[in-house]
């Protein structure tokens, strides 16, 4: 055999072209957009219904959440029971989310069932009821698992930030005791009926489609489902972030603290948000990131510390949150200032940028699993008004930052003291 | 059904590739066959400590991941009672990267000094941030050694305590690696888009010169059958009393296996559930129950977790859960049931298929089990398991001289009164 010298690194090739999948598109009488991505090799769909929050009140914070939470608590002809039974009979996968602007539907299905399933998605969306003893079921679980999450300090911590950078908004105001306590069937119905119609729903389907499928779902989605007689509100107000910086809470036995620290700043749509991707990804958006190599490989001091950009339609945030040993919370403070600062004064090095841009490239590729994956790319773009150029706006710029740019960026973006700073602990 | 070649190395070393040319990625993922069961009493938390110093760098090579995301690459790894675990994914023109980095760690560590005492220190953090800083995140630290008195699954992954991580010494390190960490007591499974001519030839260029090692033979002192109720009851600083219930039950490989699996289904699985409708629904004892098994390789646990509503004591909580194992101990489950719950296994099996990084996993874990194609059989064996098997296995296990009770009392916290504002919580 050869001997092999295993200190050098094997030839690699760079990420030139990543080809994404795009949907057909179709539009049913009802107004509701269906867009499909059809590949794969199994047996099976997911779909998606897709529908914008409506306009965030300040006084009734947990509606949005609510109306899709009780979804599957019972229609005018299925009982909760009935539901959870056909979905898990046929071994299907139904599940309810919401997010800060949008509230969903999805259904995983083996296509061989898919007509015993869609039957119980048009009854979700057409006849719910939300029950009165569901309700209050519903109520009482989640003030007690409120109750759980208000003892956990990244929770706690997180709810303080986005507070203060979100204000009165759907992205800064949530659940408070109170808040359940004071939901009201009769509002949730009306609320309902305005969110959940097909002129402010987008039927998102990926997986082997089958001929059949579509027919199914045009036969099942359009004739059987008609809008209301009101247009769905979805402005939503406008952010005021807070004018205080600071805020601590204190924990006399905490053994360690939460730090969340951050600022709004531009979102997607903004041409600085892509090259911001790649700063962030050098401080903190991956594994070998300039933070976790301080502050958890060299200090010790943490198990994990990560930043982040989030996108929304009305803005962006940016954000560290890690959780540090009580009696380090300040000396960790101190290293992530230093970082940023390091960022703001030297070049990022020519060998560290290469690398990112690799690491970015890459997880793209990686993140491009399945066709489900496919979807979610597309869904990223759509509901932000974007084009499919804008990954290849992103293949571009991870390719070509350079390193004075992004200097700059930090030097526009990333001024420490001017950061929310949001501790939950000791300090 | 997910096909797969195999061949091993002269040194031991088993391979297994499976194909897959839909995705421009690869996955290589290794699994060592050591975990905390393999500890000593008093050097425990030692495999799981030991996975993060397998980031600190290897004989030839200064940086694990630095070079691996030079070529667009992610790893991880995780460590349970019975394996350690590490993975890659990238790009599969670079899969020779993964071969490289692989290799050598698995040829020779650096060892460190200043790795070691930087990941006590992020293991210690660890511990804090996940079972102590936490609303009952002691739970396995205590419920474990309830359930087990001989076997080393009395442990958490984690260790028993934080002193054990910080003595840990860098003679232990080497020791460790040397039992544990030779091609022997190794499985490799490559997928993606490669192909399997090419898995072999890299795998002999890279693995093929690594020494074969010792053996490990592995000779843990059995759990012996449980003969009495045990339990435990502490008060801590959580929101809310918390249940748990636990059953030893079989080991992963034994023949009741599968009806077990699926009765924690029909009493814990989704809003279709037993435990769900009955306790949550209808009679609105608790806000949220669960029943899982620990599909352990050695003697499982089987385990039923309830957090009662305010209103309702420990006792009538307790009582509720056998009310509903009485049930199904004295009731075959109807047929109906019982279809549900495999149906729903089956598609389980199928959606699982829709990603490269489960397939592999699970390739290796069946090769550990004994072999790979088991995750092919997987699906009939479900299928063929009939009510009366679910009802035997539900009496041979739901005993209460086979139960360990621990309780969490909640000590009266202070009203979070200032919190009038949150973020909803996903």
């Amino acid at each position: 055999m050869t001997t092999i010298d295993r200190t050098l690194a094997p030839d690699f090739k760079a990420i030139d072209n990543i080809t994404l999948i795009r949907p057909e598109h179709k539009k049913l009488d009802n107004g509701c957009n269906i867009y499909c991505f059809n590949s794969g090799d199994q047996e099976l769909v997911r779909i998606e219904w897709i529908f914008c929050n409506l306009r965030f009140n300040v006084n009734k914070p947990l509606l949005n959440m609510a109306v899709n939470t009780m979804l599957t608590e019972g229609t005018t002809t299925l009982t909760a029971a009935q539901i959870a039974d056909k979905v898990d009979f046929y071994g299907a996968f139904l599940q309810v989310d919401y997010g800060y602007e949008y509230s969903q539907v999805t259904l995983y299905s083996l296509n061989k069932h898919l007509h015993h399933t869609l039957p119980v998605i048009v009854d979700i969306l057409t006849n719910s009821t939300f029950p009165e003893k569901e309700l209050e079921t519903f109520k009482r679980n989640q003030q007690q698992k409120l109750q759980v999450s208000l003892q956990k300090n990244d929770i706690v911590g997180r709810r303080n930030f986005n507070k203060a950078i979100y204000g009165d908004t759907i992205y800064g105001v949530g659940a408070s005791f109170d808040n359940y306590k004071a939901l009201q069937r009769d509002e949730l119905i009306a609320h309902y009926r305005e969110q959940y119609q097909p002129s402010n729903c987008t039927i998102v389907i990926a997986g082997k489609i089958e001929p059949g499928t579509l027919t199914l779902i045009n036969d099942t989605f359009d004739k059987n489902w008609t809008n209301g007689n009101t247009p769905a509100d979805i402005t939503q107000p406008e952010i005021v972030p807070a004018k205080e910086l600071f805020y601590l809470t204190e924990k006399a036995d905490a053994l360690q603290s939460a730090i969340r620290i951050g600022r709004p700043i531009v979102n997607r749509n903004h041409p600085d948000f892509q090259p911001l991707q790649v700063l962030n990804t050098v401080l903190g958006g991956y594994f070998g990131s300039r933070l976790m190599a301080n502050i958890r490989e060299d200090k010790g001091y943490t198990y994990g510390i990560g930043s982040g950009l989030g996108s929304f339609k009305q803005g962006g945030s940016f954000s560290i949150a890690t959780e540090v040993g009580a009696d380090v919370c300040k000396a960790a403070l101190a290293e992530v200032e230093k970082e940023i600062n390091i960022l703001k004064t030297e070049l990022i090095p020519d060998e560290e940028l290469s690398l990112v841009r690799n690491y970015m490239l890459g997880s793209l590729l990686g993140s491009l699993e399945n066709v489900f994956s496919h979807a979610d790319k597309f869904k990223s773009i759509y509901f932000a008004g974007l084009d499919y150029d804008y990954y290849d706006r992103y293949a571009a710029t991870v390719k070509s930052v350079g390193a004075a740019r992004l200097q700059e960026l930090a030097n526009q973006y990333l001024n420490f003291d001017e950061f929310y700073k949001v501790i939950v602990g000791k300090y | 059904m997910v096909k797969f070649n195999r061949f091993t190395l002269d040194n031991g070393l088993r391979v297994i590739v499976h194909e897959d040319n839909t995705t421009p990625m690869a996955v290589l993922n290794i699994l060592y066959d050591v975990g905390a069961r393999d500890e000593d009493p008093g050097q425990t938390g030692f495999a799981h400590l030991f996975e993060h110093l397998m980031f600190g760098g290897s004989v030839n090579i200064p940086s694990y991941d630095e070079p691996l995301q030079r070529v667009g690459g992610e790893n991880n790894a995780f460590t349970s009672n019975d394996i350690t675990n590490y993975y890659i994914t990238l790009p599969s023109a670079n899969i020779e990267t993964a071969f490289w980095l692989e290799s050598d760690r698995m040829l020779s560590l650096a060892f460190s000094e200043k790795s070691l005492e930087v990941q006590r220190n992020v293991v210690i953090e660890e511990f804090k941030q996940r079972y102590l800083n936490q609303p009952y995140g002691d739970v396995w630290l205590k419920l474990r050694p309830l359930v087990y008195k001989e076997h080393s699954y009395r442990w958490a992954t984690i260790g028993k305590t934080i002193k054990h991580i910080e003595d840990a010494k860098i003679e232990d390190v080497k020791a460790f690696f040397k039992k544990h960490y030779n091609p022997q007591n190794a499985i490799m499974v490559v997928g993606g888009n490669i192909t399997t001519e090419e898995v072999k030839q890299l795998s002999e260029k890279w693995f093929g010169s690594i020494p074969a090692g010792e053996k490990y033979t592995r000779n843990l002192p059995q759990e012996p059958e449980q003969h009495e109720e045990r339990r435990e009851t502490v008060t801590a600083k959580v929101p809310l009393n918390d249940v748990y219930i636990a059953f030893q039950m079989g080991a992963r490989l034994d023949d009741d296996y599968y009806p077990v699996e699926l009765l924690s289904d029909i009493l814990s699985r989704g809003h279709s559930s037993r435990l769900y409708r009955s306790l949550v629904q209808d009679k609105q004892i608790f806000s949220e129950v669960h029943a899982y098994i620990t599909s352990s390789l050695d003697k499982g646990m089987f385990v039923l977790e309830g957090k009662p509503l305010e209103n309702i004591s420990i006792e009538q909580a307790e009582a509720a859960l056998w009310e509903e194992l009485e049930k199904v101990k004295d009731t075959e489950i109807p047929a109906d049931e019982l279809t549900k719950v495999q149906n729903k296994t089956e598609s389980t099996m199928v959606f699982s298929e829709m990603s490269l990084l489960d397939k592999a996993m699970n390739l290796a874990s069946f090769e550990l089990l004994g072999d790979a194609d088991l995750l092919n059989q997987e699906t009939a064996k479900y299928l063929a398991v009939t009510a009366a098997q679910i009802k035997q296995a539900a009496n041979k296990i739901f005993r209460k001289d086979n139960s360990s009770t621990l309780i969490y009392l909640a000590e009266q916290a202070e009203i979070m009164s200032e919190s009038a504002f949150s973020e909803l919580e996903n």
